[in-house]
């Protein structure tokens, strides 16, 4: 599906550029597209090795897996497929927190982890478990309780009121969550479990 | 809330590499061995996120993007989704600093507390990219064969979309 969605944003973008006359912005956007990747990597890069860094203390400290057995019961009855012991779940526990107090570029890196840690469960290993999609799927629709990147926006728009859409965005999200998870489950079921 | 966050990471800052210290770690160490595994992901992940990137670059900079969300403007009008907000609808699962960029000039433009500048802000903080989290987590563990997970992650996405919509109609409108 990837496969077919890339090469159609590509194909569109081309064969419209030429159609019209724009065929030299659609080659200036790639190049450019293609460096901005670079930058970002860098970008992200500092902030990964940060937390990375102090993960790694954490976890030579045991605080890691104390904070994998503090795991509610129902984030790991979303994993059924993931052994109850399995270290995957501090770094899904602490990849959600961070989500939810809106540390992004510390949710990145445990998630990356998490990723790891399921990755050693996956007989297949080009192909996704459905354990996987299911972290993917808690980070692509993550409750966002402050965001803060819209409140700056509004702040510098001299909104009357830059927080009014706090409740409103938490509501939204939650629901997405929620809808997410319910449909990952039935997609789950639906193609019969690992 | 706000207040917390501001002190959430200097407390981590300290209290991690205190507790190694007080378990007799060799904490900057530890800390050095785990920072070099940030460099060997960033290095892994870079060709999934370039060729998502670069794909949506191409379909941006050449008005196809523009185009399709005028083409569908008057069936999301129908749904009372103002037709500024629209782009940003379709950019935000795709590309987050195109999103944002969307967001900004919508909230400039039609105003920040206007019902097209509370909307856009809403939909702009309660979805994330999905392609850009896909790239990145199953690219830095080499999966390419992603299953229902796209399926999964846009469904979600648009059902956010459209619960925002409501849930502004409801409470600015």
């Amino acid at each position: 599906m990837l496969d077919w969605i890339w090469f159609l944003l590509l194909a569109i973008g081309v064969v419209y550029g030429i159609a019209t006359g724009n065929v030299n912005a659609v080659t200036e956007a790639a190049f450019a597209a293609a460096n901005n990747t670079v930058v970002l990597i860098l970008e992200i890069c500092g902030l990964m090795c940060l937390w990375l860094g102090l993960l790694k203390i954490a976890e030579a400290s045991g605080l890691v897996a104390k904070l994998g057995k503090l795991l509610s019961p129902l984030i790991r009855r979303l994993f059924p497929d993931v052994p109850a012991s399995h270290p995957a779940f501090s770094f899904i526990m602490m990849n959600a927190a961070a989500n939810l107090l809106g540390l992004g570029n510390a949710a990145t890196p445990f998630g990356i982890k998490a990723m790891e840690q399921l990755q050693t469960l996956n007989p297949r290993k080009d192909t996704a478990t459905p354990a996987m999609i299911t972290l993917l799927v808690m980070n692509t629709s993550c409750i966002t309780l402050l965001p803060t990147m819209v409140i700056s926006l509004r702040v510098s728009a001299n909104s009357a009121d830059p927080t009014a859409i706090i409740g409103a965005t938490v509501l939204a999200s939650s629901i997405g969550l929620l809808c997410a998870l319910l449909l990952d489950s039935l997609m789950r079921k639906k193609q019969g479990g690992a | 809330m706000g207040s917390i966050t501001l002190y959430i990471v200097p407390a981590i800052l300290v209290l991690v590499p205190l507790l190694g210290l007080l378990k007799k770690l060799p904490v900057y160490e530890l800390f050095v061995t785990g920072a070099a595994e940030g460099l060997r992901m960033s290095v892994q992940i870079l060709p999934y996120l370039l060729a998502v990137l670069v794909g949506v670059a191409v379909f941006r900079a050449s008005g196809a993007f523009n185009a399709i969300a005028d083409l569908i403007a008057p069936l999301t009008n129908l749904l009372g989704i103002p037709a500024d907000v629209l782009p940003l609808m379709l950019m935000r699962p795709l590309s987050g600093s195109g999103a944002l960029a969307i967001a900004a000039d919508i909230i400039n433009t039609s105003g920040p507390d206007s019902f097209t500048g509370l909307l856009a802000s809403v939909l702009q903080g309660s979805t994330d990219t999905t392609f850009y989290i896909l790239s990145v987590y199953f690219g830095a563990i080499g999966i390419t064969r992603y299953r229902y997970a796209l399926r999964v992650g846009l469904t979600a996405d648009l059902i956010s979309m459209l619960a925002s919509c409501v849930i502004c109609h409801l409470l600015f409108a």
